[in-house]
Order: C-alpha cells, then structure tokens, then sequence
C-alpha cells in the first residue's frame, strides 16, 4: 500500500517535472528566437546602422552593420593593406610616412551642433602620435596628421569639439620636451612633461592642423570628453600617475587614492593664444597654465581614474574610477561656480594650476562595481558603464536624484548585465552629442576565450550587442573582430550616402588617361613614364618596356564608372600591388635594379575574363632595347599597337558595312 | 460594268474632294503639335536586366540620339563595355547617320500636315496618311535591319563566340545571363497618337460637300 502510493507519488513528481522543464526549454527557445530576430539581417536587406570599430594595434578601422554585427569592411589607415592597395602607391605611402603600423584607440565622428553631421571620422595614433582623418564620402584615409610635435603617446585623442572647431589631445607618455631632448627617466619629476594639444579642423575640407597646446605636468593622460550645452567650450581629461612615477607602474602609479582630472577651458586658450600669451615650443605655440589663469584646473578622482564621458545635457560629467568600485558624477554647474568663487583647494595648487574642492563638485560616486572604465548615455536619463573585473555592464540612473537616493546610491543602480569578457569600452549610438539614437548599445571586450571555436593561442577579440530598449538590457549577438578594438562610433546608415565610383569629372590627376589614344610609355634618359589604361578586360598598354637602372613610373587609370568595378595592378616580385576604384588613377615608382620579364596582371576580380587580363613589363639589361618596344614621344600620340584584336582602335569599323550605312533608316 | 467603275471613280473623286471641316483641320493642326512633341521623348528604350544588374541598363533611343540611361549615359558605356566580349560593335551615335536627318523628316511631315490644315481637302489625309505609314513601316523596318546588321556582324575574334542572333525588336527574351526587353517609349506612342488624329480629320469630315 505504501510502496504504491510512494510510487505514485514519484510517478507525479517526475511528470510535474518534465512540463516545468518543458515550460523553461520553450521560453528559453522563444527567448533564443527572438534574439536571432532582433539581430537578423537577411540576405537582401541592409543594417540599420554603421559602427565603426578602432582597429587598435592592427592599425586600422573596422566597419561593421548593427545589427547583423556582421564586419562590412576594413578601411586601412596607418598599415598597409594589400587587399585596397594601400600603401603600395605613391600617395598612401607618402601618408604613411617612416611608419607601417599605429594603434587605433578612439574614432570620432565630426559632429556639428553636438550631432554627427556624417563628414569624417577622425582616428588617433597612439604609438606614432598621429591622426588621421577618414572622409565618409569614399570611406578613405585622406590626410594623416604627425608625429605631432611635443606630444608623445596619443592616447586621450581624438575628441572633438561641438562643432569640430578642434580635435583634442593629450598624452599617455610624458617625455622630456621638445621631443629629441634626452634626459634621464630618475628625473622624470624635474625633466618629463606632459602635453594638451588642440588640433583645428578646416570646416571645408576637413584638413588637421595644430593649432596650440597646453603644457602639463608628468601625468599620464587617459581619456577625455568635450562638453556641450552649459559645458561648451569646455574639454575634460582623466589622468592616472599623478604620483609621478617612472617605473613599475602597476604598484607606483597606484599609490594615491585620487588622480587629477584636467578640466581644459579649450576656448579660453584659443582666445589666449589669439593674444600672444604663448611661447613657441617646435613651431607651435605652447601656453604654460601657470603664466596664464584662466586655462587649466586640476580636480582629484579617485581612483586612477580611466573614461570620462559628458552626458547628453553637458551637465554631468562621470569619471570611471577603474581602481574603486564606483563612478564619480560631477555636476558642472557646480564646478563653474567653484572656479567663478575661486573656491580652489587651500595651497593646493600643482605647478601653478588651481585644484578644485573635490565635494564643492561632485554630485556623487555611483557604486557601480569593480573595475569601473567607461560610461556612455541613452538619452533617456540612463548611464551604462562597463565593468572589466566585474565583467559587467551596469545600468544606472543619472541625476538629478533624490534625497533618498542620494543617501544611498545603490538605489540608482537598476541592472547589471554579464559581459563575455572584461569589457573595455562601450558605445551608444551618439553617446557623445547631445542627441542619442538608437536601441543598441555594443560592448567591446577585452578576452574573448573560451567564446569562440578554438583558433590557437592569438585571440580574437569578442563584441557584444545589448538592446537597452527596456527596463532590463538584453543581449541580442555576439561577433568576433581581428584585435582590437577599443571604441568604436555608431552611425545611422541613412545619415551618409557614400560614392561608389569616383566621377571622371573629379579626376584632377594630370597622369590620368580615359582613352586607348592617350596611354603608352616615354622615355627621357633614365626616367620611363608609362600611363595605362585600365578596363574589363585588359591594360592598355600590355607591354612597358625599360632596362636595368632606370626609373620606372607607372601610372594606372581605371576608366571604369561602374559600382565594383574595381581592377589591381599586381607586377610580379617586385612588391607592388595597387588596386584602382573606378574612376580612380594611381601611382607609383620603383628603381629597377633586376633584368627579366616581369607580368603584371589584374588581382581584384573584374570579369569573366579578369585572368585574361594581365601585360609584361619587359626589364632589358642595360643600353639593351628589344626589337617590339615602343615608346611613344610625348603626352602620348601614336597608338601602341594593341595586344587584343576585338579592340575596335578609332571607330566602328562594322556599322559602314554597305548595307547599314545606305539605309537611311529612322527609328520609330 | 465600265458605268460602274467609272460611277466607283466618280465617287472616289468627290470623296477625295472634300473639304475638311473646322474640326478635322483643328485635329490636323493638333497632330502636327503632337508629331512635334514626340521628338522631345525616347521613341524606343531597351531594357537589359541580369543578376549583377539588377537595377537594369537602358537604351534610349530618340529620333535624333541614342542616350544610355544611368549617371552621365553610363549605361550605354557599360552596354559596350559587355558587347565587347561577344564581339559586337559599339554602338557609337555617330555611327547612325540617319538620326542626322530624321528630325529634317519629321518636320517635312509637319509641313505637309500644316498644309493640308490650310488646304483642306480630304485628298491631304490620304495623303499624309499614306506618307506617315510609309515612313513609319519603313522606319520599323530599318530599325530591325540595324538590330540585324548589329547582332550577325560579330568579330570573330571577340573572347565568346555565340551565335549570330537579332536583338529583338519588340517584347522580351533571354540572351545570356540578360533578360532584354524592348519597347515603344512616350515618343513612338505620340507618333501612333497623331497618325489617329489624322485618320479621325479625315473621319469627321467625310461627309461634308461643298455648298
């Protein structure tokens, strides 16, 4: 009797059991469902959104679609990439410089009244103290800035102003200055400086150029921020080492229990400048805040503080206190008043700067979490910060808060969301304008092991995509990118419209050549110029001729108009590989030192004959000229006789068959 | 039988003499207006779909130019850039001679039209409707010998060899990975407008008698 009614009761047990289970598989596949819906962008259909990613050390900008995640497209900007051509001719290699790397941390989108306005995209060089500016018409490098002089290790870069007047700077690595001076690391206190450098921006054309800069003392810059509205004119930077120490940094640098943030008076130093208060230092002129008031203010942030990030309003300004368990919320009316009230820190100023009363200022520390670094806005009042020991993403509630929150901030903070692994940065469409946008926000982490299938010991870096929609985050996908990306920007799709062939009118490049006639290759002494046509699918000339010791200029015209249309220019062992977009000409030259026959050929894929298409460059040893060498003698007359019979030479040699030319036969 | 004819002719002739009336002349005057529209619009566009065009490219054919359509005419560029595979000539306006005088053509038709609104005599409609059809039939059947001569006159040495074929010259079919369509435009349609106001000139006055 017992044994029965147990039984059953196990028997009723098991099958309450397996429906609840049931229950929790068909939400969690609902779940799963929805998430792949969220983020499924199917073939034919386009993403919503760009997210630009910073390549970190690789050099370069990746180009992502949100919300597919899935990577569109590497735009190369300080190492060369075969895959475009870039760096292979002459003007990407001028860009490029003594350098064939650089370490991309913060892209910055130019805005106009604090909203993209969809121009450039602006990335910094933190290893060769560069940046460089991509025009978001044809997605290209157009202009790379530096090394700039006096500043060394261009990390808190690049952040723009409002209007993109300026792209400010300021430096990781503090050296003896100007750059080139030596002077010994024990004396880092006395002989190393730190450097703000403003870079102005030509509203036209988009062109760098630095303007002036602010000297500071040894600390190691971080990150910065711009501000806006009641903060406008006005740029912050987080510093960690003030303890001014030169070697093991991980225990020395972290002694102090608050670091100084630098707040920048950016349009009081122009103004400054404008007036002459500042010294040349390197050809640029250099403001000491210690001769000029006005300019600079320190403000102690604990803990070895990493991001800074204005809110949406210009209001708040938050500080990730990466060594304390919380985000410091300063509020900015309240600093303006402290430096109007001259309520400066009693003796406490360093090197001639005034140092801010820490709680005449901060509004309060958020207890977010361990390892706070980075903070970004939704423009609905709310603040995600990214934890990297937590390895979370924690929710909170800007000011203006309670008297009830404010005795206990805990209450501010509404979600916490586990992040695969240790993120870094985060990025909210248009976190950094007043105007956020969007439903996504995407966390960029710094391990991605163990997410991915196994791809040995070098590691991708893994990004996540959060709806921030709701109450509650949610993510919705997860991607890999090549290392690494730290910030990254998030564009409206809708808000460009990029070309996609350059235009033969905007073709100012005097080697350019559109037709068979005015292609071929001259020769003056040692100098060989040869201008060729690029078409499906052949060159035109497929045969340049040149002997041992001369100087070869090859330029090549790709008289394509059409979208993807795109030809290389690949000459066998001898390291040149360009790739022309249609309508686009290019260069390069090379010392030819190795006698043979070298092809070149078409290496992007243009057409059903693309293989087809290819030519000699036949290199004769010196004071040698083959018999079928034909050199042209001038801007090119003469036509060369060409490889390929189809190629009708002038005009159409069928229509004036008897019977077309003597129908006088109108169309109707 | 010889009464009958010459009755037949008799009325044939009184037919051919009658005056055209205010409406038949202000319907001529209207098909020499329109006849002059025409010219501004394509008579004919070709339509070539594929899958790596899927936008299509388009031929517009006027009576006085040949224009591709796309930024800048590039679709015609980029037609020949394709034709060039299968050996077929460019198609270069210079090469059609008789766009140089159609507009001269069409506007000798107008001339004769106006004509006949001074005139007015049924014998004009016949006439312009004889003239019209003539050089329309002779027109569509020029067009076709070029679509012809185009298509057969392929260069042997192009990289694909196919077989000799007409592109066609009205409706749609499949060459190759094309799908080409080819169509009367706007032009062609006001063309075909105006013979029918012509043919009604006549119409409303084919009863009118002297008097």
């Amino acid at each position: 009797m017992k044994t029965k009614t147990q039984l059953v009761s196990v028997a009723l047990l098991a099958v309450a059991a397996t429906f609840s289970s049931c229950d929790k598989s068909s939400t969690a596949k609902n779940e799963r469902a929805q998430n792949a819906q969220a983020s499924y962008v199917a073939p034919g259909e386009k993403d919503e959104y760009y997210l630009f990613y910073s390549g970190g050390h690789s050099g370069q900008v990746f180009v992502a679609g949100i919300p597919s995640m899935r990577h569109i497209t590497t735009i190369p900007v300080y190492a060369p990439y075969p895959a475009t051509g870039y760096g292979f001719d002459d003007e990407s290699r001028k860009m490029l410089g003594d350098y064939t790397w650089g370490d991309v941390h913060h892209p910055a989108l130019s805005q106009t009244g604090s909203k993209y306005d969809g121009r450039w995209l602006f990335v910094n060089d933190n290893a060769n103290n560069r940046v460089a500016r991509i025009d978001l018409r044809d997605f290209k490098t157009h202009q790379i800035l530096g090394p700039i002089p006096n500043s060394s290790g261009n990390h808190g870069s690049s952040f723009v102003t409002e209007n993109t007047e300026y792209l400010l700077v300021a430096t990781r690595f503090s050296v003896p200055l100007p750059k080139g001076r030596v002077a010994d690391p024990n004396d880092y206190e006395k002989e190393f400086n730190g450097m703000v450098s403003a870079l102005k921006v030509d509203p036209k054309s988009g062109e760098m150029s630095v303007a002036f800069q602010i000297l500071t003392p040894p600390f190691d810059w971080d990150l910065g921020s711009t501000g806006k509205g009641p903060s406008s004119g006005w740029a912050f930077w987080t510093s960690y080492n003030s303890e001014m120490a030169h070697d093991v940094l991980e225990s020395n640098a972290s002694q102090k229990d608050r670091d100084y943030s630098a707040i920048v008076n950016w349009k009081a130093a122009a103004q400054a400048v404008a007036e002459g208060k500042a010294q040349d230092m390197g050809g640029v002129p250099v403001l000491d805040p210690a001769k000029v008031p006005g300019i600079m203010y320190f403000l102690p942030i604990g803990k070895s503080p990493h991001g800074v990030d204005t809110d949406p309003s210009g209001k708040w300004i938050s500080y990730g206190g990466k060594l304390q368990p919380s985000v410091t919320v300063v509020n900015f009316e309240k600093l303006l008043q402290a430096i109007n009230k001259k309520d400066f820190v009693h003796g406490g100023d360093v090197r001639g700067v005034p140092v801010l009363e820490y709680n005449d200022v901060v509004e309060g520390e958020v207890p977010v979490g361990l390892g706070p670094l980075h903070t970004q806005f939704d423009g609905r009042g709310f603040a995600y910060t990214s934890m990297f020991i937590d390895s979370n993403i924690t929710k909170w509630k800007l000011p203006p808060w309670t008297d009830e929150e404010k005795k206990d901030l805990n209450k501010v903070v509404l979600d916490k969301m586990p992040a695969h692994y240790s993120t870094g940065h985060l990025v909210v469409a248009g976190s950094d304008t007043a105007h956020p946008y969007g439903k996504w926000c995407v966390a960029m982490n710094k391990l991605s092991a163990g997410r991915h299938i196994n791809v040995g010991p070098s590691q991708p870096e893994s990004s996540q995509l959060i709806d921030i929609s709701g109450d509650k985050m949610k993510m919705v996908a997860e991607a890999y990118t090549e290392p690494e990306p730290h910030f990254a920007q998030i564009l409206k799709v809708s808000e460009i419209q990029p070309i996609e062939a350059y235009p033969k009118a905007e073709n100012t490049d005097p080697n350019a050549v559109w037709d068979k006639e005015h292609t071929g290759v001259t020769r003056n002494g040692t100098q060989v110029e040869a201008k060729v046509l690029a078409v499906r699918s052949r060159f035109v000339p497929d045969r340049i001729d040149a002997q041992v010791g001369d100087d070869l200029t090859i330029h090549v015209t790709n008289v394509e108009q059409t979208r993807d249309m795109i030809h290389g220019f690949g000459l066998i062992e001898n390291n040149i590989n360009m790739v022309m977009d249609p309508g686009e000409t290019k260069t390069f030259h090379i010392k030819l030192t190795k006698p043979g026959v070298f092809p070149y050929y078409c290496t992007n894929f243009c057409s059903a004959l693309h293989q087809e298409m290819q030519g000699y460059l036949v290199v004769a040893n010196t004071g040698q000229v083959m018999p079928g060498a034909v050199y042209t003698s001038g801007a090119g007359q003469a036509p060369i006789p060409s490889a390929g019979a189809n190629v009708p030479a002038t005009s159409n040699p069928v229509a004036p068959a008897p019977g077309a030319a003597a129908t006088p036969s109108p169309q109707r | 039988m010889k009464k009958k004819l010459s009755d037949l002719l008799r009325r044939e002739f009184r037919f051919l003499a009658r005056p055209l009336n205010l409406w038949s002349r202000l319907l001529l005057f209207l098909a020499a207006a329109t006849i002059v529209t025409a010219l501004f619009f394509p008579l004919w566009r070709m339509h070539l779909v594929a899958p790596q065009y899927s936008d299509g490219l388009d031929l517009f054919i006027y009576s006085y130019k040949i224009v591709g359509g796309g930024l800048n005419g590039q679709h015609l560029v980029e037609i020949n850039n394709l034709n060039h595979y299968i050996g077929m000539a460019p198609i270069v306006q210079a090469d059609f001679l008789e766009m140089r005088w159609m507009p001269f053509v069409f506007g000798l038709i107008t001339l004769l039209i106006l004509r006949s609104v001074v005139f007015g005599q049924m014998g004009n409609v016949v006439d312009l409707f004889a003239v019209y059809c003539y050089f329309g039939l002779f027109s569509i059947g020029s067009f076709w010998y070029r679509l012809y001569q185009y298509g057969h006159n392929l260069d042997p040495r192009a990289p694909m060899t196919i077989k000799p074929f007409t592109p066609l010259l009205l409706g749609t079919k499949q060459i190759a990975n094309f799908r080409e369509s080819s169509y009367p435009e706007l032009g062609a349609i006001l063309l075909c407008v105006s013979v029918v106001l012509i043919l009604l000139a006549g119409w409303f006055s084919r009863k009118e008698t002297f008097a």
